[in-house]
């Protein structure tokens, strides 16, 4: 049985197709693999006979030669994803109870392509968090250093760990300011944030609208460009949605990058980053210039105003988004005796700290008199940031940076809000323009573990951005297993 | 965003938390006090930036908001709408009373 | 004449001088579309609760807007025909706070960027003032559910069938100096949006409700404090509302205190104002553009379509029906409320006295109409029919005064006048020798008034006129009667 687990989405896929293994095999495989890792908390619902009976078909379509882009293959869905009369809490209190009637447009692409549903992935609470310490259920702890308890990353936290788990053979995440490549980096698998707009926010509980953006947690570069196939699609029923064909993105894998030009911002190389990164970042550097890349420094000069901006406009969006949580539709009520005193109570309740955090500073940025100081100035520096992409986007081809300034921490460990907020520090400027970004595994730190590098490309050039990471996984050849990984 | 604007101190919290409908429990609100000082005391330094001549950024996308023709295309779905709804009766949602 | 009888409507007579309103309206008008300004549910009125919700509408988790096009071809439709500037870029904006028939927690509206700006509209008051009333916007907005509060003696009862419905917020500028001058300028934008199509208008079902801003000036002095009172939904409410208001304010202000700027509701039981909302719940709507949401943009273009296509507007109508028919144009004003009130007019005017059957509409027939509650469309007398009688009285066949007889009868029974005429034989006498015998009755009749009035008593002229008309049952042609009585007096 473990023998299964050692495929990846783009192995299992042609194992499936070619017979080799059936559906209904692999996601036993899985279900017993989270059966066996269910100490890591990723997990928060398991849809084991969906799952099988999903499989069934799979494997019924391949007896008759039908194979979907995903036919038969067990991945996890991050609970931000609503999916239909499966419960969906985005790992919040208030939403607990919730039964959509509805399925997201991500995760019915998946559906469509052929898709196996394991179950709902924990994540940091509405999708605010760097540690996955905020979800209501609890923590979930990285599959890699099995001795200690160490964050996943946040907020796709259930998501990375179970992929690096192998509890799920792939998985989606959603990043806001970096929450799929930051637990990525963090759990040592791959993690892509496509262009804002490029998949579908109908269906996905929205944290920051200008900035939620879906995408796959996988093992490889490869099956993130599998997977992303599927994920994204061009929806009416998302305004922000980009009317743009995705190019099939399994076509851009192996392209050389002989003669492309690689940006260094001279402004991501600052104090506080730990030196195994600096060290990988450096050796990253290398492998891409002898696969024939052009190293070429640039800067970006309002980098360091991006967490700031992050953290006005993100809990700005957020304090709106989550209006809607007051116990009359959906949700958890606390009842009381009037309506204002049961909308008080219920959120006062339903709610964690680090959300109801959020919407505080939200709700203070937006109101009168502080508006213009904080809401409208950060929105004038993210067009500045933007504009820094915009101009070194003329003379580079892609940008390279650290995932993460340091390597997976330990949970529990009291962290102040701005400390933690630091973790974004690389990922957010990208996502703050819209930006697509990559973060892959390169190697592993002094303590064993995973550092991630990633690959910011310009607006919609994603097929791009995967012949970039392709090169750079071959080169880093990075096979290592999380310990705490099933067997 | 002078530093004066960003000292936020115990009724400020509460009538932010008033606003945003949050109930407070009194023995957190000095830490939560803290927290915001530090986080706008983190964001402060935008102040130093010159955006005199930048019109702000709502959004990345480059298209046009796109529009949808006047048909009913949704909607006569009483049951999905009030199935989680934590009370309803008769296919109203029920509330605590409302005293305008 | 007492002092009072002296104000001009909207002046108040204080302890301390006369104070004048300053009035400005919001007018949400709903369009008129099928589906909701940003989900695929139906805008219907009067559906069973919650049925015509989406989970849009009803907010859930995930859900997103999507802009209804015709919402949007209302809204510049509507801007061309209040004269006003488009805005070819215009932003939604969220609104927030909480409401229980408010699922979003925020309602979308447009706040510093909406699709139309500064206009301006003429109105008639009277026969004698005519002005121009400024208007500051026009902008796109989502309708709020509906709250029952009379279901259950604890809680409340939510319907979101409105909810999210497509609203067009017009906003006056303070031009509007009295409560009969909102009356009119309310008539005046129902009647463009009906011309257009935008709106149906309809008070009675919510299509279009007014706020008043209401604040008290000395003439010359600053604008005072206003207070804004909510949701009127008639035009007498509006009237009953602002004097009331204004009068309250006065009474405040004349004893020494201040107006505190609040919202305020109309009690149509007690004729008063009252306090909404209490001061320190002061709400901070905390408006920023929705990020789910673009800026809504079009070109010249699609501005210039609209505009080619634009139906003739009220004011045109008005000045034609002025130079054609000769009426007045305040007369004129009142027949371009409606589209259906013109094309009466003009069937009934035919060939006859415009003048004399713009007098009968609106006098007589909309009087009639309004006593047996029936609408122009279900009038008992037809163009045609009121046509005709107003021939007759042109043509000297029948007096004025018979008129109000034959008019009582068409309403009852839609008989043609002609006919009620001929049956009950009211043809005017205009036959000299017929009336100069009426005339020698009455004299020989009234010998002591004769001479009483030959000493100089001027006034008794009427009275013989009466008797004459009477012992003549109305018939004799008034005319006649005064020529005869004058030469027959002596
Ligand atoms: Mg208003
Ligand atoms: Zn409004």
């Amino acid at each position: 049985m473990s023998d299964l687990l050692k495929y990846d989405l783009l192995g299992a896929s042609e194992a499936i197709k070619s017979k080799e293994i059936s559906s209904v095999e692999l996601t036993n495989a899985y279900i017993e693999a989270i059966e066996k890792t269910s100490s890591l908390g990723a997990y928060l619902e398991i849809v084991k006979d969906k799952a099988l009976e999903m499989a069934k078909v799979s494997d019924e379509n391949i007896s008759k030669g039908v194979s979907r882009p995903l036919e038969g293959l067990p991945i996890g869905i991050k609970d931000m994803f609503c999916t239909k009369d499966i419960k969906t809490t985005a790992s919040s209190k208030i939403l607990d109870n919730f039964y959509p009637t509805y399925e997201s447009t991500v995760t019915q692409n998946l559906w469509n392509d052929g898709a196996v549903m394991l179950g709902k992935l924990s994540c940091d609470e509405f999708a605010m968090g760097s540690s996955n310490e905020t979800a209501a259920k609890g923590n979930v702890i990285n599959p890699w250093l099995k001795h200690k308890k160490m964050s996943p990353g946040g907020s796709s936290g259930g998501s990375a760990a179970a992929v690096a788990a192998r509890s799920a053979l792939a998985a989606t995440g959603t990043d806001t300011g970096g929450s799929i490549r930051q637990p990525a980096a963090f759990c040592g698998i791959t993690g892509l944030k496509p262009t804002y707009g490029r998949c579908s926010r109908w269906g996905i509980v929205a944290f920051s609208s200008s900035l939620d953006q879906a995408g796959p947690l996988t093992r490889t570069v490869s099956d993130a460009a599998l997977m992303l196939n599927s994920m994204a699609s061009y929806d009416k029923k998302d305004s922000t949605s980009a009317n743009l064909n995705m190019p099939d993105l399994m076509s851009y894998l192996g392209n050389s990058i002989k003669g492309k030009k690689i940006g260094i911002p001279k402004e991501y190389t600052q104090d506080g980053i730990s030196d195994d990164i600096v060290n990988f970042y450096q050796k990253s550097i290398n492998w891409l210039k002898e696969a024939g890349a052009e190293i070429i420094p640039v800067s970006l000069p309002h980098t360091k105003y991006a967490l700031p901006v992050y953290y006005i406009i993100a809990p700005a969006e957020a304090s709106s988004n989550l209006a809607r949580y007051d116990g009359v539709r959906f949700g958890q009520r606390k009842e009381a005796s009037s309506l204002d005193e049961m909308y008080e109570a219920t959120r006062g309740e339903g709610f964690g700290d680090e959300v109801k955090r959020r919407i505080m500073i939200g709700t203070y940025v937006l109101s009168s008199g502080y508006y213009d100081a904080y809401y409208l100035k950060a929105q004038k520096v993210r067009r500045l940031i933007k504009e820094d992409f915009e101009n070194v986007f003329k003379k580079v081809d892609y940008i390279l940076t650290p995932s993460t300034p340091t390597t997976s921490f330990e949970l529990g460990k009291k962290q102040d809000p701005l400390t933690m907020y630091l973790n974004d520090i690389f990922t957010v400027p990208a996502s703050l323009a819209g930006l697509p970004g990559i973060s892959l595994p390169i190697g592993l730190d002094k303590l064993g573990l995973p550092i991630g590098i990633q690959l910011i490309a310009n607006s919609f050039d994603e097929p791009g951005l995967i012949s970039t990471a392709h090169v750079l996984e071959k080169s880093a050849d990075f096979n290592f297993i999380a310990d705490g990984a099933a067997k | 965003m002078s530093n004066k604007k960003s000292i936020v101190d115990i009724p400020t919290v509460n009538k932010i938390a008033r606003l945003s409908r949050l109930d407070i429990p009194e023995k957190n609100k000095q830490s939560l006090t803290n927290d915001l000082n530090n986080i706008l005391g983190f964001v402060a330094n935008l102040e130093e930036v010159d955006t005199s001549n930048v019109e702000p950024l709502a959004s990345v996308t480059g298209h046009k908001l796109p529009l949808r023709s006047d048909i009913v295309t949704d909607g006569n779905m009483e049951d999905l709408v009030l199935k989680n709804a934590p009370e309803s009766s008769s296919g109203f949602f029920v509330v605590p009373k409302v005293i305008e | 004449m007492s002092e009072t009888s002296k104000l001009k409507p909207g002046h108040i007579q204080g302890e301390t001088g006369v104070w004048e309103m300053v009035i400005g309206l919001e007018i949400h008008a709903q369009v008129s579309s099928k589906s909701k300004l940003f989900s695929g549910a139906s805008a219907t009125f009067g559906a069973q609760a919650n049925s015509n919700v989406s989970l849009v509408d009803a907010a859930m988790p995930g859900m997103l807007p999507v802009i209804n096009e015709y919402c949007v071809e209302q809204a510049v439709k509507t801007g061309l025909a209040l004269n006003a500037q488009i805005n070819n870029i215009s932003v939604f904006d969220r609104k927030n706070y909480f409401y229980a028939d408010l699922p979003q927690g925020y309602q979308i509206s447009q706040f510093t960027k909406p699709i139309v700006g500064e206009g301006e509209i003429n109105i008639d008051v009277d026969d004698n003032n005519q002005t121009t009333i400024g208007i500051e916007r026009l902008h796109l907005e989502q309708d709020a559910g509906k709250s029952l509060h009379d279901q259950h003696p604890s809680k409340s009862y939510i319907d979101l069938n409105r909810t999210g419905v497509a609203l067009m917020e017009i906003v006056s500028k303070p031009d509007i100096r009295s409560p009969q001058e909102a009356g009119a300028y309310v008539k005046k934008i129902r009647s463009i949006l009906r011309y257009v199509g935008s709106c149906d208008g309809n008070m009675e079902e919510g299509s279009l409700r007014a706020d008043c801003n209401v604040s008290v000036r000395k003439a010359g002095e600053e604008f005072g404090t206003r207070c804004e009172i909510k949701n009127l939904n008639s035009i007498r409410f509006i009237n009953q509302a602002i004097q009331a208001e204004a009068e309250r304010q006065v009474e405040i202000l004349e004893s020494g205190g201040e107006i505190n700027q609040e919202t305020r509701l109309f009690d149509t039981s007690t004729g008063e104002t009252r306090s909404m909302r209490s001061k320190e719940d002061a709400h901070d709507y905390r408006y920023f553009p929705d990020p789910d949401l673009l800026p809504l943009e079009f070109t010249d273009s699609f501005v210039q379509d609209i505009k080619d296509k634009l139906p003739e507007l009220p004011d045109f109508v008005k000045k034609r029906l002025v130079n054609e028919y000769g009426i007045t144009p305040y007369d004129a004003s009142i027949l371009v409320e409606e589209k259906d009130y013109v094309n009466f007019f003009e069937k009934a005017a035919t060939g006859g006295d415009g003048k004399l059957t713009a007098n009968w509409m609106i006098s007589e027939l909309f009087g009639a109409l309004k006593k047996e509650n029936l609408l122009l469309s279900n009038s008992p007398i037809s163009p045609e029919t009121l046509g005709e009688l107003i021939g007759l009285i042109s043509k000297g066949i029948i007096s004025g005064k018979i008129a109000k007889d034959v008019f009582s009868e068409m309403m009852i029974s839609s008989k043609k006048p002609s006919d009620i005429v001929k049956e009950k034989g009211l043809e005017q006498v205009s036959d000299d020798k017929e009336i100069l015998k009426l005339v020698d009755k009455v004299i020989a009749d009234n010998q002591d008034k004769v001479k009483d009035y030959l000493s100089g008593k001027d006034k008794l002229f009427g009275f013989f006129v009466g008797q004459v008309m009477k012992i003549s049952q109305g018939k004799a042609n008034p005319g006649l009667v005064n020529k005869m009585l004058k030469e027959n007096l002596k």
